[in-house]
């Protein structure tokens, strides 16, 4: 018995509206002509002109790009791995080690991560820059990873896979043609994860990242520090534009995905 | 095979998680110095045994000692806690609300509510903070607002204060206090409303007595999501709170790249670390109860 009563109605309209006015005040205000932030000084789009000019912010985001790109795919690669280690392989001399480094860094304050992972590269030498970037971002986004594949892998069809066996696959063919499809929207919507966690942190890559490799977080951060400014509203728009796109287009992708899977199994069963 | 697979991300995981912790607790226990690190003793492995012993003997822990001499710390533990707890309750305010409205709504709605609510969850994190800066501040939109409608007469100052924290709080972490809320409703048995309705319950007993209960494993993992991150919180207070605002993820950055002293800032970290330790293990049993009750 599920009705929409008013109440239900008011508080959905009120939550929406709290959670969307300010970004909404943000793009709008990215197109204002007025260097004020908060008058309306007409409508221009000077700031995304004065935005591409300037170099500081382009070179930040090369960089930010690069180190979601490379921590991400190692992270996928990495959290793959583990969730097979945490669904597959039953018990282990340190697994319960495992599932709590697994788990742990998902919980952790950023701080602490972002201090200690410093500490370990000053101790051993290893220079501050692009690199110790990815190394950090690779570590905590993919446990997030193994989250997400594993908790696809928990509702596997095994049969699948032993019957790949039957037919004379090998395991890495077994993995390729059957298993590896099957957990590839996990698989995918992990790495979209772990990207996006990349692109969005600012915690992290304070701590581990050298004078030559600021990213985007980075530069946003020290300059909102200094107040709002309509080159920041510009730079925001695109990233909430680029963001609504790509998740509008993974949901029904996704969606597509799944329609599809669920036909051809059906076809499969008899 | 097997052995390579779990060795891989086993020795990542060690070297870049747990390693890592062993020289922050380490750090904790050393002297601060002037020298680069900024900290003594350094293990000396070329002296071997007594190198060792020589470090060992110099650890020490005095740090904590500090920490509880300086009210500083003290205040800015308990104020933590508080903001926290103050901040959770506020989104449980906002977010039940919500989830309770997109459960109770019709089924081809649900998918674009879900969305709408993970949507902003992708948006980067510090954009969404930014976003409130321009709102509350003395010239801004809440302000202009307010002034228009005639309830106050003055701009109130409202940014830098520890409401636009609890503000900046809710607002960043209010998916996390929905989406556990909504997938223990969404899986509510209509029934027995019905049922409690036909036995004279009216809806707002109903609800009371059968639908709050039964969304408890749902509020508890949305409370623990939101005040575990909230408690080291860093970007929050440091953009839209005051100078007095004082929280601890913001006290460990200012004794590390301010004060450079990474003595002070590993100990803070460890006993962070002690206090989240609690509520992170409520969290994992109140999930494990959760999972053996759906079995």
């Amino acid at each position: 018995m599920r009705r929409m009563t008013s109440f239900n109605v008011v508080s959905l309209t009120v939550g929406f509206a709290f959670l969307y006015i300010p970004m909404l005040i943000l793009v709008i205000y990215s197109f204002n002509a007025s260097k004020l932030v908060t008058v309306w000084g007409g409508f221009s789009t000077k700031w995304y002109g004065e935005l591409l000019q300037n170099e500081a912010f382009l070179d930040a985001a090369w960089v930010t790009i690069k180190v979601g790109l490379i921590s991400s795919t190692i992270a996928t690669i990495l959290g793959t791995m583990a969730a097979f280690v945490l669904v597959r392989s039953g018990r282990f001399f340190g697994r319960t080690l495992f599932s709590g480094m697994i788990y742990a860094p998902l919980v952790m304050p950023e701080v602490i991560t972002g201090l200690s992972l410093l500490l370990l590269f000053i101790s051993i030498g290893l220079p501050r820059g692009v690199m110790t970037i990815v190394l950090a971002h690779a570590t905590f986004s993919m446990c997030y990873v193994s989250v997400v594949v594993s908790s696809r892998m928990a509702s596997f069809d095994r049969s699948l896979e032993e019957a790949a066996y039957d037919l004379g696959c090998t395991g890495w063919d077994a993995f390729k043609s059957v298993t590896l499809p099957i957990i590839a929207p996990a698989v995918i919507s992990g790495w979209l994860l772990a990207f996006t966690l990349s692109l969005d942190d600012l915690v992290i890559a304070s701590f581990t990242a050298g004078p030559s490799s600021t990213t985007l977080p980075i530069k946003i951060f020290s300059s909102v520090r200094l107040g709002v400014s309509p080159e920041i509203n510009a730079l925001s728009t695109i990233i909430i534009a680029i963001v609504t796109v790509g998740v509008i287009t993974a949901s029904i992708t996704s969606k597509r995905a799944i329609v599809k899977q669920q036909r051809e199994e059906q076809m499969a069963t008899p | 095979m097997r052995r390579l697979l779990i060795s891989i991300p086993y020795l990542w995981l060690l070297i870049l998680f747990l390693v890592p912790f062993g020289i922050v607790l380490k750090i904790a226990l050393s002297d601060v110095a002037l020298s680069i690190p900024p900290y003594t003793p350094q293990l000396d492995l070329s002296e071997g045994w007594t190198g060792f012993r020589a470090f060992w003997a110099e650890l020490d822990l005095e740090n904590f000692w500090f920490l509880t001499e300086d009210d500083l710390y003290w205040k800015a533990y308990l104020s933590s806690l508080k903001i926290a707890l103050i901040a959770t309750f506020l989104t449980l305010l906002v977010g039940f609300p919500i989830a309770y409205g997109m459960a109770n709504a019709p089924d081809h709605w649900r998918p674009t509510l879900m969305l709408l609510i993970i949507l902003p969850f992708w948006t980067s994190f510090l954009i969404r903070v930014y976003a409130w800066i321009g709102i509350l501040s003395n010239e801004g939109f809440l302000n202009q607002f307010l002034i228009w409608t005639g309830i106050i007469a003055e701009p109130a100052k409202i940014l830098n204060t520890d409401i636009a924290v609890y503000i900046g709080i809710v607002y960043t972490y209010l998916p996390f206090m929905v989406l556990p809320i909504y997938a223990t409703l969404e899986k509510l048995d209509g029934t027995l409303l019905e049922a409690a309705e036909d036995l004279g319950c009216t809806r707002i007993q109903a609800f009371w007595s059968v639908t709050a209960p039964l969304s408890k494993p749902g509020i508890i993992a949305g409370c623990f999501l939101v005040f575990i991150p909230a408690l080291g919180e860093f970007v929050i207070p440091s953009l839209l709170g005051g100078s007095d605002t004082l929280m601890i993820g913001k006290v460990l950055w200012e004794e590390f790249f301010s004060n450079r002293d990474w003595p002070v800032a590993s100990a803070v970290a460890v006993i962070l670390l002690l206090i989240l330790v609690v509520p992170i293990i409520l969290f994992q049993r109140n999930e494990q109860k959760q999972r053996e009750a759906e079995q």
